[in-house]
């Protein structure tokens, strides 16, 4: 693609990310994943350790992490892997992120359910900061990505921003977080309209009562 | 409408605790050891008299799904739960909110299924998108676990069973249950050539069933219950409760349980304040994620929201994600986005599916500009007919079903753009001829 993030030279990269090794919370973390599965069938770990690299990555570099040609080595050998089998699964799932990324990672959802409810809008305010589509801003803040659908279709339209949704979002909403988080702050996620969950927006048409109690209904059965 | 007593998911907008003690004030983990209790078949028997149909979007009868498994397992195979919630269908948003608001729901039922099949073990998949979602579900895990629910001798039923979350890394054809065991042992996500089907050999080669999260969360509730409480909501064949998620041009879109074969009107006026602008502005529905073909709207107002009364007018409940078009709705460019969609999400192994795709939604874009030819759209129609049935999984399916669903019933649209075109542009009319 002719619009793909620049990879960094592999030269480059072993000499900064050649010695990764797992942090202690880390290790500990990966040998509670491993153990999920049963023995044997550790390379279904994976997944779950590669994401887990491309976060510490991410710690360490004040990004959203990314996975340099070391690192996959280093979990493929940690489960026991050919480290091309661990690359295509890098390359297969598009949360592992092959080129590095900003310190926030804005994921806008382009799906058809967004895109009825102003998806272009949500685009229009990312691109109006500067951002480009798959691009990273130059001060390192930013990086754009248009997404597949998320599966927050009732709060829709949505961006997802690192581990967070933001939902219900319009042109003005959308610009007023990306200026929160440009100024470090850290603004509530869910729906920016104050709407409770994928509730309907004026209040529940069922379930009134579960509101302000518990309600137990096995009473009424 | 369906009264609230009847509601599985009384917790579904989070108003009150997810955690463990909430869910058993509501009823959760109610002496589970008596359902159990029952033994397996006669928990099959159950779920097969409610007439649950899969909740996934293929509504394959439950409990008939759950007596493949075998009765006995050989030695070193044993057998394994899978639990979908690799809930990625645009459209779809309601394992969304089971797994956050409602867990022990979900936790509860895997050991009931689980426990039914006579598995060993339940791997959840859950979307890696779903990143503060799966957080909830490892800490419900681990509160059962606490309270040994899950475990040894899980919530004192003498039975050992154990649950595992896995997230996924944003791949949609993990939701495709081969795709999905596939990527469970660590591999891409591509699917598997059936047969042999998961319930011979599945996840590790072993006897596998996968199962929707809303068709697993529901279990207890109708073991509870009983199976005619259950199959006396909604129409024959079509029974029981189903969370409805309403999207699009709808005044109030949410998501809601209600029960399965309400009118379409009733659905969006009773729970989503209407169409915007009124009912004379609904253009089309797309009534069960992008997967099914759209229905106009004159076909699907009176329709019943079920499984049976969505396929007479030409389409499917799917998950019963509805998303709904006003008049306002670029339609040729809402489903060249689901062609896009498709493109992107192309697991790449069958080369119907892989060319296809894209081959389609740059037609589709041909389409919505207008730059197309006419006899481009028997073209089109043509190629997604060797698209269709011609791939390992339905995802090739589910690509030329909305195309297909766009010119049966708005080909005229597409015309006019080509003609709008046309005139706009004599020079490029005349280059064409």
């Amino acid at each position: 693609m002719a619009d793909a993030a620049h990879i960094p030279d592999e030269a480059e990269t072993r000499a900064r990310w050649g010695n990764f090794a797992w942090t202690e919370a880390n290790a500990e973390q990966a040998r509670i994943i491993i153990a999920r599965y049963p023995k044997g069938r550790e390379h279904s770990a994976i997944m779950p350790l590669l994401d887990l690299a491309q976060r510490q990555v991410g710690a360490e570099t004040d990004t959203q992490g990314w996975l340099p040609v070391p690192v996959i080595e280093f979990c493929a050998k940690a489960v026991d892997m050919p480290y091309i089998r661990a690359l295509e699964v890098v390359s297969f799932y598009t949360m592992y992120n092959m080129a590095p990324v900003g310190r926030h990672h804005v994921q806008v959802c382009g799906t058809t359910p967004c895109l009825l409810r102003g998806s272009d809008d949500v685009l229009r305010a990312c691109t109006d900061r500067g951002m480009k589509k798959g691009g990273t801003t130059p001060d390192g803040l930013f990086t754009l990505t248009e997404v597949e659908c998320l599966g927050a279709c009732a709060n829709a339209p949505m961006v997802q921003i690192n581990d967070d949704n933001y939902e219900d979002l319009d042109y003005e909403r959308t610009a007023a977080l990306l200026d929160a988080l440009a100024r470090g702050e850290a603004p509530p996620a869910g729906p920016q309209t104050g709407r409770q969950v994928s509730c309907p927006e004026s209040g529940p048409t069922t379930l009134k009562e579960m509101v302000d109690a518990n309600v137990d209904y096995r009473e009424r059965w | 409408m369906l009264d609230d007593k009847d509601r599985i998911f009384t917790n579904l907008y989070g108003f009150q605790d997810w955690g463990l003690e909430g869910a058993l004030a509501r009823g959760d983990w109610d002496d589970t050891k008596a359902l159990l209790a029952a033994g397996p078949d006669a928990i099959i028997d159950v779920i097969k008299a409610s007439g649950l149909r899969g909740r996934g979007g293929a509504g394959f009868p439950t409990g008939m799904k759950w007596s493949f498994m075998p009765k006995e397992s050989k030695p070193g195979k044993p057998s394994f739960l899978v639990i979908n919630a690799d809930e990625s269908e645009p459209g779809s948003c309601k394992d969304r909110e089971i797994i956050r608001h409602d867990p022990h729901k979900l936790l509860e039922g895997a050991l009931v299924a689980g426990f039914a099949m006579r598995a060993r073990a339940a791997y959840i998949y859950i979307r890696g998108e779903y990143i503060r979602e799966a957080e909830r579900l490892f800490a419900a895990v681990a509160q059962a676990y606490d309270k040994g629910l899950l475990g040894k001798n899980a919530a004192g039923s003498g039975y050992d069973f154990d649950v595992f979350v896995h997230r996924g890394a944003g791949a949609y054809i993990c939701g495709e249950e081969t795709a999905m065991l596939e990527s469970l042992e660590g591999k891409k996500g591509q699917p598997r050539l059936k047969p042999p089907f998961p319930a011979g050999v599945g996840l590790f080669g072993c006897p596998t069933t996968v199962n929707n999260v809303e068709s697993i969360a529901v279990a207890p509730t109708i073991l509870r219950r009983g199976a005619a409480w259950f199959a006396g909501i909604g129409r024959p064949k079509n029974e029981g409760t189903k969370l409805f998620q309403i999207s699009g041009h709808v005044n109030r879109p949410c998501v809601v349980e209600d029960a399965m074969g309400l009118s379409f009107r009733e659905l969006i006026e009773t729970h989503a304040g209407g169409i915007r602008g009124g009912w004379d502005n609904l253009l089309a529905v797309i009534p069960g994620g992008s997967s099914v073909p759209l229905v106009r709207a004159e076909a699907i107002i009176d329709a019943p929201m079920d499984f049976d009364g969505l396929k007479d007018v030409g389409s499917g409940l799917g998950t019963a994600a509805v998303i709904v078009m006003d008049k306002s709705t670029d339609i040729v460019r809402a489903i060249s986005r689901i062609s896009y969609f498709y493109k992107h999400e192309s697991c790449g192994q069958c080369t119907p599916c892989r060319e296809g795709t894209g081959w389609m939604w740059r037609m589709m874009e041909r389409m919505r500009t207008g730059e197309a030819e006419y006899h481009e759209i028997d073209l089109l129609q043509e190629v997604t007919k060797q698209v269709e049935g011609h791939t390992i999984c339905a995802l090739g399916d589910a690509a030329a079903w909305p195309i297909q669903g766009l010119i049966k019933n708005f080909r005229p649209e597409i015309e006019r753009r080509i003609a709008e075109r046309k005139t706009e542009e004599p020079a490029y009319a005349e280059a064409a001829e």
